[in-house]
């Protein structure tokens, strides 16, 4: 038995890096530090749902074959492709996406990453307008006033607040922490004396109707010492449960919500009583409590790149944060999903000069946002074979581009068996990235951070950098095979 | 007799279950049992007829799928429904990327009804019916 410490976590974008591994006889048996996700990819990384061999899919079934045989298949499909599609990327290490872009690029394929489904329309706005933004260490340490917009990190990055910002001892600011369990218990005792008034075991007093929001100022929660939390969201989510205020948008008004609070950030005055169905008052008190922090940083998430004005409602956020800079200090983020999405779109950068969405297909790299994401591809039905790694589109796209992805050959890498693989023809199983291979991911904040390798993978299992490689080699042989015959029969 | 429809506003996302269910497998029951579900305002409900944990059908122009109608605790959602990402919010979500390659994943509208005898479909199931694999 051994104990790995520091381990870097590779569920989301937040990279935990401070997770203890105990291993026994090559296998994780217990995890410390972690959330219920990073519990679940470390214990179940093993499961009944771990692909063992290769498959290849013969009159409708899976039928396993040996690796040279698969990649052999695999390279024959991308060779003679005209336009395939090499899809996912976030799931695995640098090392792994950087081949990725080679095979795209000798395959003269679209090279795209999870991002497309998730923060694409970020990255069109920080083209347009440029972003603002610092590392978690920076918002740990200093900030003062987090505003999460449209995201809910206590179900998709868990440990977010208790690692980079509200929940977390930072150098010059505290952690909110102990007030949030003052406030939890002092409503629990609320409810208790509720019950016991209403089921008449005390006598019950009439006691004033307190209100989250007056006109005459911030709520309590607004006005307290050291760091505070606000979210803006469609519904109230758990963290909105934890914030200090919360204010729930009505669904695609987000873009006119922040755009009011920008005017009021420039002391405009609205005329008008309500703004997404939010009462100018409170929108007030966000405004007076943004331009009176210290350092504040605003999170954002899927709730705004996925709603109406998706790439728009980014750049006015971060047209707000501009704003606030010129009365305090403000940065913004996106909350980055996968654990390194981040990194596929830093490398996809790297190599070809674009993030994500690069048609190789002249023989250059072009990148059109709109024609050559390969969400648009599969919808116009243009794509005639599909590699997917490290992402799970069929669980991910919506149906129509699914079901042309499931039309064209489609081969897919993966240490578990996703819904992608239930549909695929070619499927490679992989090692774990983060457990059985190591590597560098980025995390949210462009912070790269070494992945460990704690244990072996099984006998047979290669890492994806090692199965796109053979791919890759394998493709130049049957292309330079394609080109000698045509040079003989010409 | 005529079933009621009530009209409401389809959002999709995370939810922890649907985080742990996804890292444990995706053929996992854990997964199909936080994904095939979906979160509803408890007085859209009472209007529906539908009680907690029966099924619904959920329409949108792009489809339609049978789901676990789920009480949302954490305050109210009038004409709101939420379906945590995967496969069968998949079968329902618009797929216009409006040229900027992301589909509309949040905010389009949808019709709900009770249905209370027909089944939720197993992933494999509804791969089936989509897919015909």
């Amino acid at each position: 038995m051994s104990i790995v410490k520091a381990v870097t976590c590779p569920v989301c974008g937040s990279l935990c890096d401070d997770i203890e591994l105990t291993v026994e006889n090559n296998e994780v048996v217990k995890v410390k530090n972690g959330c219920a996700m990073c519990e679940s990819k470390y214990l179940g990384y093993k499961s009944e749902h771990r692909i063992r061999t290769p498959l290849v899919r013969k009159d409708g079934k899976f039928v396993p074959v040996s690796m040279d045989e698969a990649v052999h298949k695999a390279a024959e499909i991308l060779a003679n492709a005209n336009y395939p599609i090499l899809y996912g990327w976030s799931s695995t290490n640098c090392e792994a996406q950087r081949v990725g872009v080679e095979l795209a690029e000798e395959v003269g394929g679209v090279l795209d990453n999870t991002a497309v489904v998730c923060h694409g329309p970020s990255i069109l706005s920080v083209q347009e307008v440029g972003i603002p933004t610092c590392t978690l260490g920076q918002i740990r340490h200093r900030a003062d006033l987090m505003l999460y917009w449209g995201c809910d990190p206590w179900s998709a990055h868990p440990r977010h607040l208790e690692r980079y910002t509200s929940f977390t001892e930072g150098r010059f600011e505290d952690s909110a922490w102990k007030a949030y369990l003052q406030k939890v218990k002092a409503a629990a005792g609320k409810k208790k004396l509720v019950s016991a008034e209403r089921l008449e075991f005390v006598k019950s007093r009439p006691r004033p109707q307190t209100q989250a929001c007056t006109i005459s100022g911030p709520p309590q929660t607004l006005k307290k010492d050291g760091r505070k939390l606000i979210v803006i969201d469609v519904r109230k989510s758990m963290t909105a449960e934890m914030a200090d205020y919360f204010i729930q948008v009505e669904p695609n008004k987000d873009y006119e919500v922040m755009q009011a609070i920008r005017a009021l950030v420039r002391d405009h005055e609205l005329d008008v009583d309500k703004v997404g169905g939010i009462p100018v008052e409170y929108l007030e008190e966000v405004a007076d409590a943004l331009v009176n922090c210290n350092f504040g940083v605003i999170f954002f998430g899927m709730g705004l790149t996925q709603s109406a004005g998706k790439f728009r409602n980014i750049d006015v956020a971060i047209s707000l944060i501009r704003d606030l800079n010129r009365r305090t200090k403000f940065a913004i983020m996106p909350m980055r999903g996968h654990f390194n999405v981040a990194g596929a779109n830093i490398v996809s950068t790297w190599q070809s000069g674009y993030p994500y969405g690069v048609d190789f297909s002249l023989g250059y790299p072009r990148y059109n946002p709109g024609e050559t994401t390969c969400m648009d591809v599969l919808l116009r039905g243009e794509s005639d074979a599909s590699l997917v790694i490290a992402a799970d589109p069929g669980a991910t796209f919506p149906k129509r581009a699914v079901e042309h992805m499931v039309k064209t050959p489609l081969i897919v890498i993966d240490p578990h068996m996703n819904a992608t693989a239930m549909l695929a023809d070619i499927v490679f199983p992989s090692a774990f990235v983060g457990i059985e291979v190591g590597g560098t991911a980025y995390r949210m904040d462009n912070v790269p951070l070494p992945l460990k390798k704690v244990v072996e993978p099984p006998a047979g299992i290669l890492p994806d950098e090692e199965i796109l490689k053979r791919i890759l080699e394998e493709v130049r042989i049957i292309k330079a095979q394609k080109m000698a015959k045509q040079a003989e029969a010409a | 007799m005529v079933q009621p429809k009530l009209r409401v506003t389809l959002l999709t996302g995370r939810t922890i279950e649907q985080g742990v269910g996804k890292e444990q497998g995706k053929s996992s029951h854990g997964y199909f049992e936080a994904c095939s579900m979906v979160y509803m305002d408890a007085e859209d409900m009472k209007k529906l007829g539908v009680r907690n944990n029966t099924n619904v059908l959920v329409t949108t122009p792009n489809g339609s799928v049978v789901l676990k109608a789920v009480k949302y605790t954490r305050g109210s959602t009038p004409g709101l429904i939420y379906i945590p990402y995967g496969p069968w919010a998949n079968a329902i979500v618009s797929d216009s990327t409006t040229s900027i390659g992301m589909p509309s994943f949040k905010g389009t509208p949808a019709e709900v009804e009770a249905a209370p005898d027909k089944p939720v479909l197993s992933m494999k199931e509804l791969f089936k019916s989509q897919f015909g694999r």
